[in-house]
């Protein structure tokens, strides 16, 4: 018998980060900045909060009586600061030097996912640290924190309220950037940009600002999925390699959802299922088969993007501009 | 007019885009209440020089003034926040946004964001005017003249004082026309300054107060409308009395090649570009198509030369033996292996005839690449002669042949380009605005090629914009009206008055 | 105030002393920040980083064939990039030509004879990154499906097929690794050269190197690739169906990723496992993109990676840090060249104005 009550706090944990992720490169991309960097910039945003929390829970004499507030805001702030540094190189290379966006993107990720593992993995070296392995069980308490009568309410409570504060952030974040894309000035002036730089250019709104904001705020949500994979989803322990392809997937999110960060919210609980449906696929003996079922997200994307090409509707496009730079005197 | 206030004092512009000086030492005055005409010809320099004052581009050097007081225009909202709006050639307008939204765009309204609040008001604009706007219909859905009308609106809403139009009636009929220009009397009338880009005379009489003209990026004078006559505006703008003086010789022996019959086509948007178009094409003669631009020149050269689909009729190409072949359904390989030496120049030189990034050498061999001994690589000792051989005849200044196109300059691009296609000893020449943009020059020695093309017996089809050319030098002119046939006339016995009627009027009655 | 243009073409030499400029910074900032980390004078760390590229014989080889390797798949992706095709699926393009030549190894290993299958095995590898490649390629062809994420997904939809048969085929039991194959008969193990074991891969990827130059500068083909990169207008307009030309380059592409996996499969490592292809389907893309798609001046650029990724390795060996750190420095090179292509393409023009002082 299927496990519902099992399955769906699961799907939704594995999704966390890749709404983060999605929401992060929908707003990138309506600035017309296709951001393949995003997979680096959610392994940047992970290690950073690590670090942050490492170095303070290592300076804790007793690193169970951690503050709540800077056991938290430490963590985050560290997270956000290292994706904002991705996003603004990010921006200097594509919008200031014009640089081809695809290979910046790339360059990104080697970058980040190499910076991630390197101080995943060198951390304790470099700081003398007399622990065996990074382990920020005291932290990630705090990001796990539930409502305290969640464990009372039963299927509920376990399907709903058993997850940590980044979790409801991220589905909140999601329906914000949703109601600012679609019904306010800013949003309307976002998509211009992605649309048409040289329209809204000639509108008076300046392109290098929206891109620049739109393409660091994306950075910093995607490397909250981070935060929220190694502190929640991890219990704090940070592995190399651990996060995977969650950013890849996270940008085939964002053709899937047709650029609305609020059908992210549901598209990435599929997602979420569709990664984890393996272990809930009784195979008996047979390990290898859930190899082959672990493929059913890169699949449906495939699916996805076929379907989405062939039904060519023109609300369903990517912003008209998007991978190309702007250069007010092209001619 | 002495009484008139200043509004902009501009005092030796000069702008270049890479060699290529756009704009020299100009120096210009635009007063409120007046309707000025900037004229002259393509590649004058009126657009550029109106681009800074928008804030597209920046000036290498000189100043500007708005109402006394110096300043930077370094950004379109600069100009803005100056008063100053322009509605460009192409639209600046968001596709998938609606009317209201591309309005309001950019603006900062007091108050929260409303968007059918700002209709309403869109509305009341409208209202006023006389326009006929749906501010909820999304652009891609509208025609060119209501885009024309969401970009008068745009500024109108804004309330610019110096509005700049850029040739604002290209795309639009004689009552659109009339509508527009009634609009901006009334607009002079409460004191705004009004510019006007074009390069049509009868333009700048009906609706200029004063005109000033530019040649070559230079400003060459100006007068008062009301006190001169057209001759001495095109005297002004060109340089010297218009006489083109282009050959025109008889056709010899002039035998049917092409012939198109109910020729329909429609783009990809399903809209109709062409409707049952017939005529025939003749061995040694140039048939000239005029028309107002996307009146369907483009979907026509092209469906002959197999490039676009057609919806129903044919396009025969008769041979020298009399037999006939279907060119529909055949792509331009297809229609090359039938035996059909058919040579096509299109609009756009560097996007679709050549390849910008490769050299001479290697454009050269954009139709024949796929021949030489070898069935796999390529040869390209014909390609290198024939590239030097065109760099010689045409005389195409360029560094050498293993120069990147893309560097030339547009006529020796053209050159390139036109010395390619008649190399091939052509049967029919299908050639879209093959001097657009290009100097006295170079244009005549393309109507000396074509003439020579004529002379070998080659059918020439040139699709042109200039009136006076087409008289010069077409033996027949097809004129295209919203995608059907208005008429075809005899070049040495047409006026520029018939055939101006024709294209915006089917049959040329009363426009 | 300052103001951008577009300059005039620069020339070969001095855009190529920019990008040498831009390569000489990189590696200075990378100098400082390694001698940040690890305390070492910059000048050691250099001499280290040359110590562990060129320390040693094996050293050498062991680079001469990363650098194959790489550059194998970086000029797989050329073509497919000289056409504006983002083939990002490089990585499942190796890994599933690798998958078919250990199963070949495996499968018919102990039933046919030698040169048998290393036929079998080559035909295999070739005709599966090939078919890996086609997938995607149909699709962009004929419904202009969106390739990057296409061939993205394909990556991991290969990784996890490898995964599968891994587990199917471990040996032992349970252990999750197949370890070499054939290791006892060496039947469908490339042949080595004298006693050097990287000669022959070394050799393959330099023919291929050489055919790639050839096939992209002098046949019809490439002639056909680059008008299609260029505009799909101009292709049209004198007949070259871009359909064929997409599907028939990506079969090269893949055919040639195929061959890579072999190479690492057949030629050096003899066994299979999902982190195989190594990440060189996306190094791959900087290599080839840094070269401007040349395969000549790709030889260059492979070898300044691998370079870098050894250097890096050895000091993440002396101190313990992690092997990461290779990415980091190819990061750094890579942003620096990257942005160095403004300098070529764009100007600068200062203006003394000292009102409106503001960037454009």
């Amino acid at each position: 018998m299927f496990d519902l009550v099992a399955f769906i706090p699961r799907a939704v944990a594995q999704s966390i980060p890749l709404l983060y992720g999605s929401t992060g490169e929908i707003i990138t991309e309506k600035s017309g900045n296709l951001n393949l960097g995003i997979p680096g910039v959610m392994y940047v945003g992970g290690i950073c909060g690590v670090i942050g929390s490492f170095l303070y829970e290592s300076s804790l004499a007793d690193p169970s009586h951690i503050n709540p507030f800077l056991g938290v805001a430490i963590p985050v702030l560290c997270c956000l600061l290292g994706s904002l540094l991705m996003g603004l190189l990010y921006c200097f290379l594509t919008v200031n030097l014009r640089a081809n966006q695809n290979v910046t993107g790339l360059a990104m990720t080697t970058f980040g996912v190499g910076f991630g593992n390197f101080f995943g993995g060198s951390l304790i070296k470099l700081t003398g640290a007399a622990v065996p392995t990074i382990s920020l069980g005291n932290t990630s308490k705090l990001f796990r924190a539930t409502l305290p009568f969640a464990s009372s309410m039963g299927a509920f409570g376990k399907m709903f309220l058993s997850f940590g504060f980044l979790a409801y952030l991220a589905i909140i974040i999601a329906f914000v950037a949703a109601y600012v894309l679609n019904n306010t000035r800013v949003g309307l002036q976002l998509r211009a940009v992605g649309e048409d730089p040289a329209t809204a250019d000639a509108a008076g709104i300046n392109i290098t600002r929206y891109k620049y904001v739109a393409t660091c705020l994306g950075c910093m949500i995607a490397g909250l999925g981070g935060l929220y994979y190694v502190m929640d989803y991890a219990n704090g322990v940070w592995s190399n390699d651990a996060f995977g392809d969650r950013g890849w997937l996270a940008i085939a999110l964002v053709i899937f959802t047709i650029w609305r960060p609020n059908v992210a919210v549901p598209a990435s609980i599929l997602f979420g299922g569709l990664y984890i449906l393996y272990l809930f696929i009784p195979t008996g003996k047979n390990l290898a088969v859930k190899e082959l079922y672990k493929m059913l997200p890169y699949v449906v994307t495939i699916v996805v993007l076929v379907i989405s090409s062939l039904r060519n509707k023109r609300e369903n496009q990517p912003p008209e501009s998007l991978g190309l730079p702007y250069f007010r005197e092209e001619r | 007019m002495a009484d008139k206030k200043l509004a902009v004092r501009m005092r030796n512009i000069s702008k270049s885009f890479g060699q290529v000086q756009a704009n020299s030492n100009v120096s210009l005055d635009i007063y409120r209440g007046e309707i000025l005409a900037l004229l002259g010809e393509n590649g004058s320099g009126k657009t550029t020089l109106m681009n800074m004052l928008s804030g597209i581009y920046f000036p290498d050097s000189g100043s500007i003034e708005i109402d006394g007081k110096p300043v930077v225009i370094g950004s379109p909202k600069d100009a803005f926040d100056h008063g100053v709006g322009m509605i460009h050639q192409h639209f600046k307008l968001v596709n998938v946004f609606t009317a209201a939204e591309n309005i309001v765009l950019g603006l900062k309204e007091p108050g929260p964001f409303d968007i059918q609040a700002a209709a309403e008001r869109i509305r009341k604009i409208c209202d006023s005017y006389g326009f006929d706007v749906d501010p909820n219909q999304k652009v891609y859905d509208m025609s060119v003249s209501q885009k024309q009308t969401v970009e008068i609106v745009k500024l109108l809403y804004r309330g610019a004082e110096i509005l700049i139009l850029d040739e604002p009636t290209a795309v639009l009929t004689p009552q659109e026309t009339d509508k527009l220009f009634a609009v901006l009397r009334n607009m002079r009338d409460a004191g705004k300054a009004i510019i006007i880009i074009t390069h049509k005379l009868h333009e700048v009489q009906d609706i200029s107060d004063r005109v000033v003209v530019l040649r070559k990026g230079e400003y060459v004078g100006e007068m008062i409308t009301a006190e001169s006559t057209t001759e001495e505006m095109t005297t002004m703008m060109v340089g010297h009395q218009v006489e083109l003086n282009i050959e025109r010789p008889r056709p010899i022996n002039p035998k049917r090649r092409v012939r198109v019959h109910g020729l329909t086509v429609r783009n990809n948007e399903g809209v109709l570009k062409l409707d049952n178009v017939s005529f025939s094409v003749y061995s040694g003669e140039i048939l000239g198509i005029a028309g107002i631009s996307g009146s369907g020149q483009k979907e026509l050269l092209e469906a002959i030369a197999g490039l676009q689909p057609v919806e129903i009729g044919s396009i025969e190409y008769v041979n020298d033996d009399g037999t006939i072949d279907q060119l529909i359904g055949k792509d331009p390989l297809e229609i090359a292996s039938m035996g059909v030496a058919l040579s096509f120049v299109p609009e756009d030189r560097l996007g679709m005839g050549l390849v910008a990034s490769m050299d001479l050498t290697d454009n050269m061999m954009l139709r024949s690449f796929r021949d030489g001994p070898s069935p796999f690589f390529t040869d390209r000792t014909a390609p290198k002669k024939l590239a030097e051989k065109v760099v010689e005849e045409l005389e195409v200044n360029t560094n050498s042949i293993d120069t990147p196109v893309r560097r030339l300059s547009g006529g020796n691009v053209q050159k390139v380009l036109v010395g390619r296609e008649i190399s091939s000893s052509p049967t029919v020449l299908l050639t879209a605005y093959a001097v657009r943009g290009l100097d006295v020059n170079s244009s005549y020695m393309i109507y000396d090629l074509l003439n020579k093309q004529k002379a070998n017996g080659t059918a020439v089809v040139y699709v042109g914009e200039d009136l006076d050319v087409l008289l010069e030098l077409c033996d027949r002119i097809l004129v295209l009206c919203g995608g059907k046939v208005s008429g075809i006339v005899d070049g040495r016995y047409t006026s520029k008055n018939e055939v101006g009627l024709m294209m915006t009027k089917l049959g040329g009655g009363k426009a | 105030m300052v103001h951008i243009t577009k300059r005039k073409e620069m020339s070969t030499q001095q855009a190529l002393v920019i990008r040498l400029g831009a390569i000489v910074a990189a590696l200075v900032v990378c100098g400082i920040i390694t001698a940040l980390l690890t305390g070492l004078n910059p000048v050691s760390v250099y001499l280290t980083m040359i110590n562990g590229a060129f320390g040693s014989q094996r050293k050498i080889w062991i680079l001469l064939q990363e650098t194959a390797i790489l550059l194998c798949v970086s000029l797989a992706l050329t073509p497919a990039f000289r056409m504006k095709f983002w083939n990002l699926g490089g990585e499942g393009q190796v890994l599933i030509g690798g998958l078919t030549a250990a199963a070949v190894m495996l499968i018919l290993g102990s039933r046919l004879p030698n040169p048998v299958v290393i036929l079998l095995e080559i035909v295999a590898a070739v005709g599966a990154g090939a078919a890996w490649a086609l997938l995607p390629a149909i699709f962009k062809a004929k419904w202009n499906t969106n390739e990057t994420l296409f061939t993205l997904m394909m990556n991991y939809v290969a990784t996890q097929l490898v995964a599968y048969y891994v587990i199917l085929w471990e040996v032992p039991k349970g252990s999750g690794k197949i370890g070499i194959i054939n290791q006892s008969t060496e039947i469908g193990w490339l042949p080595q050269i004298g006693s050097y074991k990287y000669l022959l891969n070394i050799l393959i990827v330099a023919l291929l190197t050489a055919g790639m130059y050839a096939y992209l500068k002098y046949s019809k083909h490439g002639y056909e690739i680059s008008v299609v990169g260029e505009s799909t207008n101009t292709a049209r307009y004198v007949g070259i169906n871009v359909s064929r030309v997409i599907i028939r380059t990506l079969l090269l592409s893949g055919a040639i990723c195929g061959l890579a996996g072999l190479l690492l499969v057949a030629g050096t490592d003899h066994t299979i496992t999902t982190t195989i292809a190594g990440g060189r389907g996306f190094t791959g893309v900087m290599v080839a993109w840094l070269a401007k798609f040349n395969p000549a001046v790709m030889v260059a650029s492979s070898f300044l990676l691998e370079f870098m990724g050894r250097g890096a390795g050895e000091i993440s060996t002396i101190y313990g840090l992690n092997h990461s750190f290779g990415d980091i420095l190819t990061g750094i090179i890579l942003f620096f060249i990257i942005g160095s292509e403004f300098f070529i393409t764009y100007k600068f023009h200062f203006s003394k104005k000292e009102e409106g002082e503001r960037n454009v």
